[in-house]
């Protein structure tokens, strides 16, 4: 019993420590933290820049302002919504996020991928030392939340303020006056969690095989 | 209570034997093929000595030196670490048991390369639960007692390989193990220089009584070592103490 209560106390590692470590680590490999984050970034912005020029589009189609309908109709935009060519734009948008979707789990899996198996010496020696199974996961999953977060945040501003831009070269800035912010936010909100949970997921994976691996095999396997 | 005695004396009998081996075997699946990397392997570990296991590369000495240091589990046979049979543990007490037990020194020095000297050798007692304090005054004590005091605060890439081999172990040390387990410290320095690191090995187990576990072909260890073991084909070839030692460096020397 004194043996097990020995170990409980003394095999831990508290969550203010997890996230030092974590975040240092990301801190200082900052360059290759930056590109793995880029990954995240890209695939955000795409995702976000579909949903926020057919938000933006949608703001201009609901002001019905004659002026504004007769600059869509110039630039090909279907403003009756019940129109064959109108439906066919809808399913064309829903491809395109969805195809943008798949970019970001791909994107996202890949940077979290690769930042995990490139320190599998580094979980191996770990685990020499006596961390759990858990700390390691622990470790990875707080490091890919940074990098999720700050990449999908990025993405989300970086993705709405090109579109924003794009549709301002196109519309002019009345699009500002008829700009549906409720609309956009959601989207921007929808896109963080989706980034963030895709990152959890491409971070937990690689790190839970590695955390399971046993520590002669973890340090002595070539990446 | 009569049984209690008994597990008592048990101990006190066999406290000097630190880790013990049983007819250990191990076998590696390679497709189709088997591979017995070791074929009953009997061995003890006194406590407070210092043992080489020398052998040619696929001798079986890695593997030898893995199992004995609870870091692989053999297909056979028994290890056991202070008399505890090592596949009987669960995760956590293995966890438990490379973190307190054992200390480990490895070829390439695995130092974590974003870490500095300190960070490194704070590790294992921040797994240990010590206070960010209590292992920050350690660290600096270990650091200073391999002779990197004024270097706590660098990068593993700021140090010599002989500098980052000093801080991995001072990080071996850092939760007063029972055992120092070394695979091939001074594989990756030059002479001098893993001289030193067998000399300060050797020195910290003489002041703290630890046992040094190390694997090597490096003859320069003998003539510290209190007892060397060959492994050769998956077997134990001899052992042989250090007042043998001294007579058969020369013909082995000799011979190579």
């Amino acid at each position: 019993m004194a043996e097990q209560h020995e170990l409980n106390t003394q095999i831990s590692l508290p969550l203010s420590k997890a996230v030092e470590i974590s975040f240092n680590s990301v801190k200082i490999r900052f360059g290759r933290s930056l590109i793995t984050v880029s990954g995240i970034v890209l695939a955000i912005a795409f995702l976000m820049s579909i949903w926020a020029g057919n938000a933006i589009i949608d703001g201009l189609m609901a002001a019905s302002d004659p002026k504004i309908n007769l600059i869509l109709q110039q630039k090909g935009v279907e403003i009756d919504p019940d129109s064959a060519a109108a439906i066919q734009q809808r399913s064309k948008d829903a491809w395109l996020v969805v195809l943008s979707l798949l970019v970001c789990l791909v994107g996202i899996a890949n940077a979290m991928l690769m930042s995990v198996t490139e320190r599998f010496r580094e979980i191996g020696t770990m685990k020499c030392m006596g961390a759990l199974d858990g700390f390691i996961i622990k470790l990875f999953i707080l490091e890919s939340t940074f990098m999720g977060a700050a990449g999908t945040v990025i993405g989300v501003v970086v993705g709405f303020l090109l579109t924003a831009l794009l549709n301002m070269s196109s519309f002019g800035t009345v699009i500002f006056d008829h700009l549906p912010m409720v609309q956009i936010l959601q989207d921007g909100v929808k896109a963080i969690v989706i980034g963030s949970f895709l990152s959890l997921i491409g971070g937990i994976l690689p790190a839970y095989r590695a955390a399971k691996m046993e520590p002669v095999d973890a340090m002595s396997l070539e990446v | 209570m009569a049984a209690e005695e008994k597990t008592k004396t048990n101990a006190e009998a066999e406290e000097a034997t630190v880790v013990r081996t049983q007819d250990v075997k191990k076998v590696y699946i390679m497709g189709e093929e088997q591979i017995h990397a070791l074929k009953g392997v009997d061995l003890e570990v006194t406590q407070g000595e210092y043992l080489s296991i020398m052998g040619p590369s696929g001798s079986g000495k890695s593997t030898l030196f893995n199992m004995v240091g609870g870091l692989d589990k053999p297909t056979e046979g028994k290890v056991y670490i202070d008399d505890v049979d090592v596949a009987q543990l669960d995760a956590y007490e293995l966890a438990w048991l490379r973190c307190r037990k054992i200390g480990y020194i490895f070829q390439s020095y695995n130092l974590i390369p974003v870490m500095t000297a300190l960070e490194n050798v704070t590790l294992p007692m921040v797994f240990a639960g010590l206070t960010s304090d209590e292992a920050r005054d350690k660290g600096v004590e270990l650091l200073t007692q391999v002779g990197l005091g004024e270097r706590v605060m660098h990068k593993p890439f700021e140090l010599s390989g002989g500098q980052q081999q000093r801080v991995a172990v001072a990080r071996a040390f850092a939760n007063d193990p029972a055992i120092i387990l070394a695979d091939e410290p001074t594989g990756n320095l030059d002479l001098n220089t893993g001289r030193e690191i067998i000399e300060l090995l050797r020195r910290m187990n003489e002041e703290s009584g630890v046992t040094v576990i190390s694997a090597t072909h490096d003859h320069k260890m003998l003539s510290v070592s209190d007892r060397v073991v060959w492994v050769r084909d998956g077997r134990v070839d001899r052992i042989i103490d250090r007042d043998e030692l001294k007579i058969e460096v020369g013909t082995i020397d000799g011979h190579e």
